[in-house]
């Protein structure tokens, strides 16, 4: 054990829940008229498209290749005809190609689709690789490769992350209530071929029914169940190896080399779907929340359906919404247009119909971004240095290390922006090249 | 409606805390001790911390206008400057000399190098230092409340203790004895402290630090009365509400400790060693100077940073 750098529990911050939609079972399957699916839904490089104008293809056909290990295939969520394939613009600001697909509304499968054989550790990251699925907690990190941890790093701890710490989101906790059979066999699915000694579920303590349903199935396992204290970020994947196993992922590594493996609930139960019956990741559990929408509810919907069209299934507008968000109040993306559509990787859409654009003002230095970051870094003085161009003192004070949680902003009373100037420091050190 | 939507970086909410209710905090963290000064020193007092609270006011929104930079008065922290300095004076100082406290804290001070957060000493207690050295006559002419008995009714404690004399802890506590406005109560102040806290507006380590460091090296010293020399003077206002003031002192909880343990020290030094009988005001300047390299000591390890790396 003495390998691993030891840490204190991370408290994080409190936050508003917001979760209204935790008791909304969820909706049925829509079928929009057509689906964008881009190339880059996940962390790494870009599929690259298979298929031209005017092919046919069904429900789980591949799209687009995946380019290297570090990269996922992308399958077609509708039957129906390649309306073009073209570059897209991504909320955040890069372009990437994508495939429309005009969908025939049958939803028909892939005829050539088949549940595959799966008996070693090596047989099951193919298959994932070969499903698309990609971390579905929101970071889109490619699952396979989480399979496949370096040869020289021993994994003794699985963590199947059920925090769900970001307000408003709901979907997680509608599938352990939903389909808690799927989670739990996908997780025996994994110890048992990664020979991972100890699997534990993680849960935030907000979320008792859950861990109600979960405990029956656990019996006799092997499988820990974790109740955490509800925090915001508790689901972030340092912050959760943390409190779980008391080590720290060490700087510029990964999980693995604290020897974890950390899995959203929804991923694993989507490994299991695809163990099961062959069809990748081509639809999503997606909560749909926010003032400004109509029924908030936690829907199914097929990955690529443009946020207007989910936003219509759900009664559309009550008000007109100022923000539309893929993903949580504390980390989610700001949308430019309802055009842009559901991604592998999205857990909530959120529409407000108020902003909070406050004014930014003076620092007072009151340090409260410093007891807020959860990578217990001085925000405050690294924006000091990147507003006076100081980007070498800022990335002394590790601010590569910021996971964007966004408590430093959260936190600040004078509203200024932290985390963003975080991001630009990030940016800009990586732009010159300091090491 | 699409055309409308609103990007920008990401979190999308925040927390209800503004420095303007911080401010206002404070303000009402002060109310106890204001009370106070006025039971004991009469309308007087009322009419000096009016005073300084409005200069201070009208001395920024001034600046602010004359610059052409937006009015920042709406934070509340030139009301807050006004009434520490308006604490750190005796009851009978004249007008025209509070008033050159005020310029002094909110002009040379503050406004000078920048305004809120910018700079590096403690407004209040700058101007009061300045005060203490032009008007050393009046600075130090003491109001003693009529209610006070006894050698309270004509010395300052902390006058008697460096004398060889004793006061009762309970006089010193309650504030029944002469001294500036705002410090003679540790009751009023105590109370304020204890709202910060629990608004969690200020952190307990500094003023604990601060106040148990202060009795410990006065006992050293040799001081014959440390408990009730620390209930004495100003070093419950100062570490309550000066050694806590954000901009000028360290960011983490163990810079904050090494910062109250100077500040008691030197306070501890000054009383025991010095000609003058109070050093709160110099000790926490003085520390405010030293907390840029007490923040650069005491920062946090990174998470996932290696011990000693």
């Amino acid at each position: 054990m003495g390998k691993y750098i030891k840490t204190r529990r991370v408290r994080g911050i409190r936050v508003p829940h917001n979760k209204g939609t935790k008791d909304c079972a969820t909706r049925g399957l829509i079928s929009p008229p057509f689906v964008v699916l881009p190339m880059s839904q996940h962390i790494g490089a870009p599929a690259t498209p298979c298929v031209k104008k005017g092919d046919r293809v069904f429900v789980g056909t591949v799209v687009g290749r995946a380019n290297g290990f570090v990269s996922a295939d992308v399958h077609s969520s509708v039957s129906g005809t390649v309306r073009e394939v073209s570059p897209f613009l991504m909320p955040n600001g890069a372009r990437s190609e994508a495939v429309v697909i005009d969908s025939d509304g049958e939803f028909t499968p892939e005829p050539a689709l088949r549940a595959p054989e799966v008996e070693t550790a090596e047989q099951l990251s193919q298959a994932v690789a070969a499903s698309g699925i990609v971390g579905l907690g929101g970071a889109g990190f490619p699952t396979h490769v989480k399979l496949s941890p370096p040869k020289n790093c021993v994994i003794d701890t699985l963590i199947i992350n059920g925090a769900e710490c970001e307000p408003y989101i709901t979907s997680d906790f509608r599938g352990i209530v939903e389909e808690p059979e799927s989670i739990v066999e996908g997780i025996k699915l994994v110890k048992r071929l990664l020979r991972i000694p100890r699997a534990v579920i993680a849960l935030e303590d907000n979320k008792p029914e859950a861990a109600e349903i979960l405990r029956p199935l656990l019996k006799e396992s092997g499988i820990e169940l974790l109740m955490l204290p509800t925090s915001y970020p508790q689901g972030a994947e340092k912050v959760l190896i943390a409190n779980v196993t008391g080590r720290a992922v060490p700087v510029g590594k990964l999980p693995a080399d604290a020897g974890v493996v950390v899995l959203n609930v929804g991923t694993v139960a989507s490994i299991h779907k695809y163990i099961k019956t062959g069809m990748p990741l081509v639809s999503k559990r997606v909560t749909v929340d926010g003032d400004a929408v109509s029924e908030p509810c936690n829907i199914f919907v097929p990955v690529g359906t443009p946020v207007s069209f989910l936003i219509e299934c759900c009664g559309g507008y009550k008000a007109p919404p100022k923000k539309l968000i893929m993903g949580g109040p504390m980390m989610g993306v700001a949308l430019y247009s309802g055009d842009y559509p559901v991604q592998k990787n999205t857990n909530a859409i959120l529409a407000l119909s108020q902003i909070e654009l406050t004014g930014t003002n003076a620092c007072i230095r009151c340090a409260r971004c410093v007891d807020a970051c959860t990578m217990r870094l001085s925000p405050v003085e690294i924006q000091t240095m990147y507003e006076t161009g100081d980007l070498e003192g800022a990335n002394a004070l590790s601010v590569m290390s910021c996971v964007e949680c966004g408590c430093c902003t959260y936190a600040c009373p004078a509203k200024r922006p932290i985390t963003q100037i975080m991001r630009l420091a990030k940016l800009g050190i990586r732009k010159a090249g300091i090491k | 409606m699409t055309n409308e939507l609103y990007v920008t970086s990401s979190p999308h909410i925040h927390s209800s805390k503004t420095t303007r209710a911080i401010m206002l905090d404070v303000l009402i963290a002060l109310a106890p001790a204001a009370a106070v000064s006025v039971v004991l020193f009469g309308a007087r007092a009322l009419l000096l911390e009016v005073f300084c609270v409005a200069l201070c006011v009208a001395l920024e929104a001034l600046w602010c206008r004359l610059r052409r930079i937006p009015v920042t008065v709406g934070d509340l922290s030139a009301a807050v400057t006004g009434l520490l300095l308006a604490f750190n004076l005796p009851a009978g100082l004249p007008l025209w000399q509070a008033a050159v406290g005020c310029a002094v804290a909110i002009i040379v001070v503050k406004m000078l190098f920048g305004g809120i957060g910018c700079n590096f000493v403690n407004p209040a207690l700058a101007g009061r230092v300045v005060m203490a050295v032009s008007f050393a006559g009046t600075m130090t002419e003491y109001a003693y409340p009529a209610t006070a008995e006894g050698l309270v009714a004509s010395a300052t404690p902390l006058g008697i203790i460096k004398d060889g004399g004793s006061v009762d802890a309970l006089t010193l506590f309650l504030g029944n004895h002469g001294g500036v406005l705002g410090e003679v109560s540790c009751a009023a102040i105590l109370a304020g402290g204890i709202y910060l806290v629990a608004r969690r507006v200020i952190k307990p380590v500094t003023p604990v630090v601060f106040i148990l460091g202060e009795i410990l090296f006065a006992a050293l010293f040799g001081c014959p009365h440390p408990i009730e020399a620390a209930l004495s003077g100003g070093l419950f206002l100062g570490a309550v509400f000066m050694a806590t003031d954000y901009v000028t002192t360290p960011y983490t909880d163990l810079g904050k400790a090494v910062f109250g343990l100077g500040c008691g020290l030197i306070t501890a030094l000054i009383r025991t060693f010095a000609n003058s009988t109070e050093g709160v005001s110099y000790s926490i300047l003085l520390m405010n100077l030293a907390v840029p390299y007490i923040n650069d000591l005491c920062r946090r390890r990174p998470f996932g940073k290696e011990a000693g790396k």
